[in-house]
């Protein structure tokens, strides 16, 4: 029967060569819906800050590469079913999700804020949210802090960050948690969003949002684990690291103070 | 029971503590496939009667309906229904958008009638077509016009032949209902999708929702096993009385 196809995440592969090395493809997770970190180009091909600086690990690496998009909510569940290696997508380090898997140093943080419309009036404390609806990504440490900080609205959960901004356009949430950069580049900073703004500063929490973005891999990978992160080291100082960055954002995002995704 | 415990590859504590938003997640559910099921089912009936006749407009047109919604997907459908009238400045004008079409809840409960409506009405059909012709024949023969052998007749005996088929779109419904998860209700998928993103899970959320699914199955099989029992009577197999007269029946 043709009926009730439920959409699986289906894994499209993507294979990318790099200076070729006589070693396994190492297979790398990423999203594909979280613009400007990991998106489609309108040909289809991935396109993105997480896409580029995953590229230039491995180029740093001399591995081959390939990536396999995943969606955000199956992305730990698929690293533990070995179908794929690694994950670049933007995932906090953060200590519940470090008793399921590893991550490397990080590569980039950035603080995370709450958007709203501009005349709504709304403030970004548990008082000033209660009873709203407020849409965060599903598995996102956003699902955690907002449950935690906002406890009195209502957290509304969605598959991709996209999704969540389509829903605030339409009116159907109240306001959004997600990660400052991500609003800015692309919500805030479109058409879409011009009716849109920050409200309040920005969140910190250590227990939610860890200590930055790194790349996942599974516990007692060691070797990979700190192969990603000197090669991390490695790009931040021959400049692939700033060279990238730059084609995305105006400022260096690897300082910053809270996370992301 | 720590040490048993701890040989089992699930976190049952999280799964307990969380078992509130699970039964939450019963009760989204089931009154959206409960109240799918009976408002799909009345608008069925009148489009069962108008595709089983010959009517040459009623008759395709319900054809078509039924073959569009049953020939797409309920994902797409429900996807269409929530993300794409929504895109629409007149939708989101008009009296439709507020407090209906803005509300994930309405636009699944619109999804799900609308698609099981055109399963029912097909299945209905079927039944209504196959009303053995000595019944009809029988029917006009003692003055029943059209409107009464419909009523009296047809439709009765039809109910009852799609009992068994009903069931299955029941279950069918039950499972499709999982699409509401993907619009952000907490049905019972919903809160095990949440389980598991909230504490960075990979399967506990699911299998409690696979658990829960098989229950409501279960419960379902009965009841109608319990109706086919009581309205199909007429339809089981029975020894004749002279041939258990004549031949008792060897046990079994």
């Amino acid at each position: 029967m043709i009926r009730r196809t439920f959409l699986a995440s289906v894994a499209t592969l993507v294979v990318v060569s790099c200076p070729a090395f006589a070693q396994d493809n190492l297979r790398i997770g990423v999203e594909g819906a979280y613009p400007p970190f990991s998106f489609k180009e309108s040909d289809g091909t991935l396109s993105g800050f997480d896409i580029e600086i995953a590229i230039a690990l491995c180029a740093e690496m001399q591995r081959d590469c390939e990536l396999v998009e995943q969606e955000w909510d199956g992305m730990i569940p698929a690293l533990k079913a070995r179908k794929f290696d690694a994950i670049v997508a933007s995932m906090s380090i953060t200590e519940e999700r470090k008793r399921q898997i590893d991550f490397s140093e990080k590569y980039y943080q950035t603080p995370a804020r709450v958007v709203a419309k501009k005349d709504a009036g709304l403030e970004d404390t548990a008082e000033g949210l209660a009873g709203k609806r407020i849409g965060v990504q599903r598995g996102a440490t956003h699902q955690c802090y907002a449950e935690k900080m906002f406890p009195d609205a209502e957290v509304v959960l969605y598959g991709t960050q996209e999704e969540v901004f389509r829903d605030l356009t339409l009116g159907r949430i109240d306001a959004q948690l997600s990660d400052s950069l991500i609003a800015q580049e692309s919500f805030l900073g479109k058409d879409i969003g011009a009716d849109y703004a920050f409200v309040g500063g920005d969140h910190l929490d250590v227990e939610c949002y860890g200590e930055g973005v790194g790349i996942a891999v599974r516990k007692g990978d060691e070797e990979l684990r700190d192969a990603l992160s000197a090669a991390i080291t490695a790009i931040r100082e021959d400049g692939t690291y700033a060279e990238i960055n730059g084609k995305y954002f105006p400022f260096d995002i690897y300082g910053g103070h809270s996370a992301s995704n | 029971m720590e040490n048993i415990l701890s040989y089992i590859p699930l976190d049952i504590s999280l799964i307990a503590e969380n078992f509130d938003r699970f039964l939450y997640g019963v009760w989204t559910t089931l009154n959206l496939t409960v109240l799918a099921l009976v408002f799909g089912g009345l608008l069925a009936i009148p489009m069962a009667i108008a595709r089983a006749s010959r009517h040459r407009v009623l008759s395709p047109l319900v054809w078509g309906y039924t073959y569009v919604l049953r020939g797409t997907p309920l994902l797409v459908q429900t996807y269409l229904i929530y993300y794409g009238l929504g895109q629409f400045e007149a939708v989101r004008q008009s009296w439709l958008w507020d407090p209906i079409l803005s509300s994930a809840w309405w636009c699944a409960l619109i999804a799900f009638t609308l698609n099981t409506s055109a399963y029912t009405a097909e299945l209905l059909r079927g039944a209504i077509v196959d009303t053995p012709k000595g019944e009809v024949e029988a029917a006009i023969a003692t003055g029943h016009s059209y409107g009464l052998r419909m009523r009296r007749i047809i439709l009765p005996s039809a109910f009852r032949r799609a009992i068994p088929a009903y069931s299955n779109e029941v279950i069918f419904m039950l499972h499709g209902s999982v699409v509401a998860s993907t619009i952000t209700l907490q049905d019972i998928l919903g809160v095990g999708r949440w389980l598991n993103g909230r504490y960075y899970l990979a399967y506990e959320g699911f299998i409690t929702a696979a658990f829960l699914y098989f229950l409501i199955v279960f419960a379902i099989t009965r009841v109608f096993r319990w109706i086919e029992r009581r309205y199909l009577r007429h339809l089981t197999r029975r020894e004749t009385t002279t041939a258990t007269e004549m031949t008792p029946e060897p046990t079994r």
